[in-house]
């Protein structure tokens, strides 16, 4: 094995990492924050336990959000823990990495109006089905 | 000239970084000021959620490092350059999977790929499977349990070819209507 290749191996993983710190940090905390400060009646009004309308605010503020899968997953978890359905989280989850809202302008210049138009809204309605599909298959276990 | 410009673009992105970062310190500082009470209780919350992720950090170290080791871009450039049916999805899938860095990385080759004719299904596949970082998969275990986290994996594996036809489809409809 080459010791160059390892030694650059090394640099980006140790990169990659570093490079999603501040932001992750920066979720951590800003969770910390509205879980302290938001009353639990906040999300009992914000979910109110229809399927339909919870997986859909559940993939609208996935869609909107931006960050790293390991900061859509700490979210989610903390949505879990207020009382948030699995099927919310889930379309929250599959819309915060697949649902581009912010880099669509950019995906837009490299590959096309219609294809990021397109893109996102087919992975915005993907999410929700994901959603029914994947907590249909784990209440089943 | 250039690699002064590369330094300033450089040094721009890591503070860019760093403004989600101060902002959050900033609502946390103005919290200490109107509400002192609940300073110590999001800290508390903040310390527990990074000595849950700390150990962590340091299995997708490995896997980082194992991935850079023996997977080249090159590699998944040259097989996602194809139309190969089932082969085509595949590769897809596994390239979206694997692939490594930020989105906008990426699109340069995207569009390159486009331009040589690549299926935009494949393309949309590849996109749609980037949501899948094999790397972060023990921090979904880790609060979400391997029954879910493998359901969730496989079933969106599975959407991303549905999704390829279908946005390749309204695309196609599109342009249609529009000529």
């Amino acid at each position: 094995m080459n010791l160059e290749k390892i030694k650059n191996s090394n640099k980006r993983a140790i990169s990659a990492i570093v490079n999603i710190l501040p932001i992750t940090f920066g979720i951590l905390l800003l969770i910390s924050i509205i879980t302290n400060i938001t009353p639990g009646s906040f999300y009992k009004n914000l979910f109110t336990g229809n399927l339909l309308s919870d997986s859909l605010i559940g993939d609208i503020l996935g869609s909107v959000f931006i960050g790293n899968p390991i900061t859509g997953y700490i979210a989610g978890n903390e949505l879990l823990k207020s009382g948030v359905s699995l099927v919310a989280v889930t379309a929250f989850l599959v819309a915060w990495v697949t649902v581009g809202v912010i880099q669509s302008p950019a995906e837009a210049k490299a590959l096309g109006n219609k294809f990021a138009i397109f893109r996102n809204i087919c992975a915005f309605f993907m999410a929700i089905i994901a959603a029914l599909i994947t907590v249909f298959i784990v209440e089943i276990y | 000239m250039k690699e002064n410009m590369g330094k300033i673009k450089k040094s721009k992105n890591t503070l860019t970084k760093w403004y989600f970062f101060i902002l959050v310190l900033l609502i946390y500082s103005s919290i200490s000021v109107f509400s002192p009470d609940k300073i110590m209780p999001i800290l508390h919350s903040f310390i527990q959620i990074l000595i849950q992720i700390i150990p962590v950090f340091l299995i997708v170290y490995f896997i980082l490092f194992l991935t850079n080791l023996y997977i080249n871009n090159k590699i998944l450039q040259k097989y996602m350059g194809e139309d190969a049916g089932i082969k085509g999805w595949i590769i897809s899938i596994i390239a979206g999977i694997i692939s490594m860095g930020s989105i906008y990385a990426w699109y340069p080759l995207l569009k390159d790929l486009q331009s040589k004719g690549v299926k935009n299904k494949f393309i949309v596949t590849f996109l749609y499977n980037r949501g899948i970082k094999l790397q972060w998969l023990p921090v979904l275990i880790l609060y979400f349990g391997w029954v879910y986290s493998i359901t969730l994996l496989i079933v969106m594996a599975i959407l991303s070819v549905f999704q390829g036809i279908i946005t390749e489809k309204l695309i196609s409809l599109s342009n249609a209507s529009s000529d």
